[in-house]
Parts: structure tokens; sequence; C-alpha cells
């Protein structure tokens, strides 16, 4: 094996990192704050914080994507300078990203074997797929090395990008949020293989993530990161999940979520018949999909993304075409078009609402009226705009969902995430909803954003809207559903009232054991 | 009896001209399937191509050699590419806006130098005889086979061959497929595809001195009539495969040989129009090959028309 070759016997052991007043500024914003942290070598070093609380900026400054603006990095207690990632690959630190870094149109083999420094210019895949079996001899790892990377599954790639470090002999390897494309099994599986492999003394990790679960079950000492600052750190076992979740949040005020009104009775609103469709490479996406949803009832779709979830939201919202089946809603039939969407009074947003919900170059006050725009009293004769009306409404809005913009016309892209959302749920549950249609809505947000609208999509419910949650956060689900269904390769392969299921069964379903 | 004679000769005519007239559209599709697979659409090589033209007939009529003059249209491609290459990795530069203006820029400077070379004869390629067993004269004349065309072939092979199994061909391939993953790897993207489109340019200017050196073979300012457009089209039909590249090369050939073919056993009716085959192919084949309810397949997925 070449790449092994090239160093010594046992040099694959696991090295230790620390860093030292490490500040990092852009401009007058502090993204890191004289952050000192200290992995040991051999452990399994957790990194908490919420988004923007400054972790990314930790390791790309380690990894060498940033330059710090003060502060050190010691690698085995020797000072180290990383000026480029090259040169923390050469330190045996490796990064695996959140978003695969794997090329889709090529294969397990060609991706290792194109990650390597020394590639030679004529490849000779015999020879490189006998060091290839021999080096995943050595690793707890399996993915199968010939298919194109595209047609792998999450966990799969996921595995692979783990490999791909491993293949390239690092020794101390950063996972950003490692598992919020994995079923839980998945995730376990994978923590639990890296973990064996800290304890063997091989590699030293350090994850980045928000979930206490994680933390508690598989680190062995873990940071706590807050708007820039280490706020905290310790041996995971001498701290609860209170003590931790309160040096991530501080003292930031959590909305309360809104208590679940108990419902009887209500009627069927929402019904989905046997729907298929098919996804952009016309292979089937959805299989004879069938779901209600009564009213007052929030009915939670989970699964692994990619097992078409995103196709059934793209029907719903009218951005696909089924291959078959009916939406019904009251018992009338319901195509996703605008004029019925307003009558049936369906109303939905979705991950990412700068791609799939807002016009990113338009006024907030535009964005706002996407719904009411072609109405009275925004447009009072057909086809004529009246300013006034629109500014004056989105005023309201703004005010009543505190979206925080500098005014009315800011392009709605120089929004924080977290604003966006708000802007997006103000025009959409701002009026009477009976159909509520939600995809990931608290994908990348805060704490307090994500309290929020957790607590709108609780009110929409008590209020007696029928709420189609589709999410990839189990813990989503969790909080908020009544009934549980679960979405597997394109079919809904489990279906249960909220309160006769439970967490592990809910993730056998996902991973498609049912 | 006739009517079979008729139908041969128009299938060995088609055959004929699927060989000659394929040359140029095969060095095109071949460049730009090399700049596309890097994640760069070249839409200029119409304009490279007829630069091409020019260069390589003046510099033949100049030094009495065919050959030095495909070098010289090769490397006046690769200036073109350059050129592309350098535009596009400015911030905020479409890649499909610039291949446009340089195709007109590219079209207009051969108009401009190439009005001297209108009239003067310069020396032809050479052809090879593949034909000298045959007894049938057409048999023979449709053998007579240019190097260019073997070159074409073996330069569809290796890149195939290439873009699998050298160290270049997985970079450019990851460079065309991701973006970051390619800068994760410490790839430089802007100068991998700068390399890929000046190879992609040389392929187009070595294409168009085949249509003044060879087929048609004189420099005339409607020589290329939309033939590197066309070939732009063919990667896409052809899925970006260098091998499918060539055998739609030779389809397109073979259609454009359809209007003359039929001229030469006197149907003369709707000439013009069978002249158009290849035009026509060109749409049916878009038409059939694609859907508004699928990606394209096999497509680079830095292409700013996948994206």
């Amino acid at each position: 094996m070449a790449v092994l070759q090239s160093r010594p016997e046992g040099a694959r052991r696991a090295i230790g990192l620390e860093t030292i007043g490490m500040t990092k500024a852009f401009g007058p914003l502090v993204a890191l704050d004289d952050v000192s942290i200290r992995v040991r070598p051999g452990s399994f070093h957790a990194l908490l914080g919420e988004n923007g609380a400054g972790k990314s900026t930790l390791v790309k400054c380690v990894m060498g994507f940033y330059q710090p603006t003060s502060g050190s990095a010691l690698v085995n207690d020797r000072e180290v300078s990383i000026p480029n990632p090259k040169a923390a690959h050469a330190l045996g630190i490796g990064m695996v990203y959140q978003h695969f870094t794997l090329v889709p149109s090529l294969t397990a083999a060609e991706n290792l074997v194109i990650s390597r420094a020394d590639t030679p210019a004529v490849i000779d895949w015999a020879k490189e797929r006998k060091a290839l079996e021999a080096f995943l001899e050595t690793t707890p790892f399996k993915v199968p090395l010939d298919m194109p990377v595209s047609g792998l599954s999450a966990g799969e790639k996921q595995k692979l990008e783990i490999l791909k470090q491993l293949y390239l002999d690092q020794s101390f390897l950063i996972l950003d949020e490692p598992t919020s494309v994995l079923t839980p099994d998945e995730a376990d599986e994978v923590l639990g293989l890296l973990r064996g492999m800290t304890e063997a003394g091989e590699l030293t990790i350090l994850m980045i993530t928000h979930k206490f679960r994680e933390v508690t079950a598989y680190a062995d000492e873990v940071t706590v990161l807050r708007r820039g600052r280490m706020v905290g750190s310790g041996k995971v076992s001498d701290l609860s999940i209170d003590d931790m979740s309160r040096m991530m949040i501080g003292d930031t005020a959590i909305r309360e979520s809104a208590a679940r009104k108990a419902h009887s009775g209500e009627p069927l609103k929402l019904e989905i018949a046997g729907l298929f469709a098919d996804d952009d490479e016309e292979l089937p996406a959805l299989e004879a999909v069938n779901l209600k949803v009564r009213c007052g009832e929030i009915l939670g779709i989970a699964g692994v993304s990619g097992n078409g979830q995103s196709e059934l939201i793209q029907v719903l919202s009218g951005q696909r075409l089924p291959s078959d089946g009916r939406i019904f809603i009251d018992g009338k039939p319901y195509e996703p078009e605008r004029k019925l969407m307003d009558s049936f009074k369906v109303f939905g947003f979705s991950e990412e609402p700068l791609r799939n919900a807002a016009v990113p170059r338009m006024s907030v006050a535009e964005n706002m009226a996407f719904r009411t725009f072609d109405k009275v009293p925004i447009s009072p004769f057909r086809g004529w705009l009246s300013p006034s009306p629109m500014l004056k409404k989105a005023r309201d809005l703004i005010a009543a969902y505190r979206v925080k913009t500098p005014s009315t016309e800011e392009p709605i892209e120089n929004l924080s995430g977290g604003n966006v959302q708000r802007a997006i749920l103000a025009r959409e549950i701002s009026g009477e909803v009976e159909v509520l249609i939600v995809a990931n809505p608290c994908f990348g947000l805060d704490f307090a954003s994500v309290a929020e609208i957790r607590a709108q999509i609780m009110d929409q419910r008590n209020r007696g809207a029928a709420v189609l949650l589709v999410s990839e956060d189990l813990d989503e689900i969790l909080e908020l559903a009544d009934t549980v269904a679960v979405m597997s390769e394109g079919r809904i392969t489990y279906t249960s009232p909220m309160d006769r299921t439970d967490r592990a069964t809910i993730g056998h379903a996902m991973a498609g054991h049912h | 009896m006739n009517d079979e004679a008729g139908l041969a000769t128009v299938l060995l005519a088609m055959f004929a001209g699927a060989i000659r007239v394929s040359t140029p559209f095969l060095f095109v599709s071949l460049g730009e399937t090399l700049t596309e697979k890097s994640g760069r659409i070249n839409l200029g090589l119409e304009g490279t191509l007829v630069f091409g033209a020019m260069s390589g007939y003046a510099i033949s009529y100049h030094t009495g050699s065919p050959w030095f003059g495909v070098l010289v249209a090769g490397l006046g491609g690769t200036v073109f590419g350059a050129i592309h290459g350098y535009l596009c990795k400015l911030p905020r530069v479409n890649d499909i806006a610039i291949g446009i203006a340089l195709m007109l820029f590219g079209t207009g400077i051969a108009f401009f130098f190439g009005k001297a070379y209108i009239q003067p004869q310069a020396p032809r390629l050479p052809s090879i005889s593949f034909g000298f067993w045959a007894e049938n004269p057409s048999v023979r004349q449709a053998l007579e086979i240019n190097p260019l065309f073997l070159i074409g072939l073996f330069l569809a092979i290796f890149l195939w061959w290439g873009l699998k199994n050298t160290r270049w061909g997985l970079v450019v391939r990851t460079t065309g497929d991701s973006a970051p993953a390619a800068l994760a790897l410490g790839i430089d993207v802007d100068r991998v595809r700068l390399l890929s489109t000046m190879a992609g340019g040389f392929f187009a200017g070595v294409g168009g001195s085949f249509l003044s050196l060879y087929y048609p073979g004189s420099w005339t300012e409607g020589l290329s009539s939309g033939q590197g457009l066309m070939a732009v089209a063919l990667v896409i039909f052809a899925r970006w495969n260098p091998l499918y590249c060539f055998a739609a090369a030779l389809l397109f050939g073979a259609a454009g040989a359809l209007g003359p073919a039929l001229q030469s056993i006197g149907i003369s009716r709707g000439y013009h129009f069978f002249n158009a085959a290849p035009y026509i192919m060109t749409l049916l084949i878009m038409i059939a090959s694609v859907s508004p309810k699928r990606s394209l397949k096999g497509a680079p997925g830095e292409l700013s028309i996948t994206k």
C-alpha cells in the first residue's frame, strides 16, 4: 500500500490537539473569542454549541481554512503552524464535513484513489483494487467500491467519508454533525465503530454536534461554545444534560412549547390516496402513499432524507406532477393550484426558505405578499398593485412575528436564516389556516427560532388546522406529532399514534426493519 | 433492380460522407466533452472552428505544409480556449455569454484575416487509400480516409480510457462534478478548467483545419455553417461519453451526406430539404432525449445548464 508505506510502521497512532487563546475576527464581527480547548490523544471529544456559536470557525482555524487573528494550535504539545488544509493533513488532522465532499459520479474506489496526494499518472486498477481491499480489511467500515457514490445510501456515504480520512492515514478526525443524515441505527453503528477505534488508541475524534444523546452515549469529554466563547468543558460523566444545555443556550429566553390541546372525534381533513410519483431520474420515488390527517392533528412523517419525503412535499405543493393517485380535502378532490390552495386554505413552509419559499432578491414586503398580492386590498383592480397596503401589511407582520429586518424594502436574502424563516412563517400562517404542510421547518436555525417556530406549529394545530409535518429530525417529530408515519424507500412503512410508540421502534422502521 | 442499385449508391455515399464529414464534428465534440467534463461550457467553439479553418489554410498556403497548418490551427484554438478559460474564472462571469461573444469574435476575426485567402489554392491534406482491394471505384473513393479521421478515432478512445484510468482524468471529472469536493482535495479548479478549455480549443481548431484543408477543401466564409454549434449539441446527445461522440459524429456526417447522395442518383427534388437533415436531426434528437421530468443523466454536476 503506497499510502501506508510512506510513513513509518506504527505511525497510525492517535494524536492530541490543543488550541490556546484562539480568536478569529471577520472585520468587526468576532466569531471566535479566546477559545482554548484540549483534546487528549485517543479521546472522543464533543464540541457542543448551537448554530452560529463558533464551532465551525474553530475547526476551520484548526484545519487551516482560516488563519486565526490570534492564538495558536498545539499538536502533541508542540506548537504548529497550519497555513492551509494541506498542512493540517500532513499533521494527521482530517475532517469529515457535514455536506459530503465525495464526487457523486465517481465510484467509491475512484473517490479514494483521487483523494491521495500521490495518485499515479496512469492508474493500475488491478493493483489499486488489491490495495484497497487490503486496506478495508484493517477497518471496521464496509462500503461497496464499484458503485458511483450517487448510488450509495447516506450511511454508506458517511462511512466512505470516514474511510477516506483513514485511507489518507489521518489519526485525528474532526466530524461535523456526522449523524445529521443518518438513521438512529446507522448513527449508532458509525459512532460505535469510531468509539472502538479511539478506545484502541488508533484515533482521536473531535465531533461537532448539538445532540446531547450522542454526547452522553459516545463522548469522553465535552467543550461547549456559545457566541464564540468557550463557556464550559469537562468530562461527560461529570455533567448532566441540564448542565450542558444551560451552557449552550445561556440565559436566552426560549419560548415555552405550547400546551397540546386535547381534541377528540375531529373530522378528517386531508387525505392522500394511492399517490405515486417519479423522481428526476424517472425512477419511482413515491409508491402508493396513503395518508390521513384530521383537523387539529399533527401527522409527523419521519424518515432518512432521500426516501421520498421531498418528492411528497413537491407533489403536495404543486412542484411535481404525481404519476397516479389523488389528494382530497374535506372529501373533495384537491389539486395544488393557486386558486384551490386559496379556497381550501392550504399553506406551508419548508427548510432553506431562500431556496424553497422566497425570491431572495425581492424585498421582505414583496416576499410577504406572495399569497395576497393579487387580492384586495393589495390589488384593488385586476392586475394593478397598490404598494401602500402591501407595505402596511408587511409592517404589521414584521411587528407581530418579530422579524428583524432593517426595513420592509431590504432584499430578503440579507436577513439571517431565522428571520427569513419567521418572515415566511408570517406570510403562511397569519391568515386562516386549515391545512398546513411543513417540511424540516427548523433546519439550521438557532434554539430561540426553533422554539418559536415549533410553538407556532402547535398553535395552528390547537386552532384546528390539519398539519402534515415532514422532518428528518426525529426529536422534532417526537415533540410535535400526534401521529407518526415512517417513510422508507418511497412507501409509508409504519404508522402509529405517538402515545403507542417510541424512539427505538420509529428508528428501526426508518432503517427499513419493519 | 435499378432501385436496389440506387439504394446501394445512396448508402455508400452516406457511408463515405459519414467518414468525410464527421471529422470536424468529432474533434469539436471531443474538445467540448473535455471542457464540459471539467464543468464549463464553451459555446465559442464555432468561432474556434472557423478561425482554425482560416488560419490552417493560410499557413498551409504560405509554408506549403498542410500539417503545419493543422498545428497552427490547433494552437490558435488553444489561444481562444485560454481566453475563454481566463475570462470565466473572473467573478460573476457567465461561461455561456463569454462563449457566444467568443463565437462571434472568432468568426469575425477569421473573416477579417481570411479575405485574402478566398482565391488562392493552398496545399491540401493527403489521404490514405484503404480501398486498393476494391474493384468498384466508388467504394475505392469512399475508403480514401484522411489521417485526421483516424487520429480523431484514437483520440476518442484515448479520452474514454483516460477519463477513467489516469490521474488527470479523475481530476477533470472531479472538478466538473463537484467544485467543493475538488477544492477539498486541493485541486486548483480554475486551472483545471483553463487547461481543459485550452485542450478543447486545440481540438476544435484542428477540426476547423480539416474543413479548409481536406473537405470541402478551401477557405470560404460559409464553410462551417454552424457545425461547431451542432457539435456542442452533439455532446449532450452523446451523454459526455467520447465513444458516443464518435458514433454521433458519424451519424451527423451521414445525415449531412444525404442531400448530395440523393442528388447523385438523380433525386434532386427536396435537395435543400435533405441538406437540412443534420439540423432536423439535431432537433429531433433533442426532443427525443430530453424530458421535463428528468434531469440529464450523466451531466457533469457543475455545468451552468444543469445547476
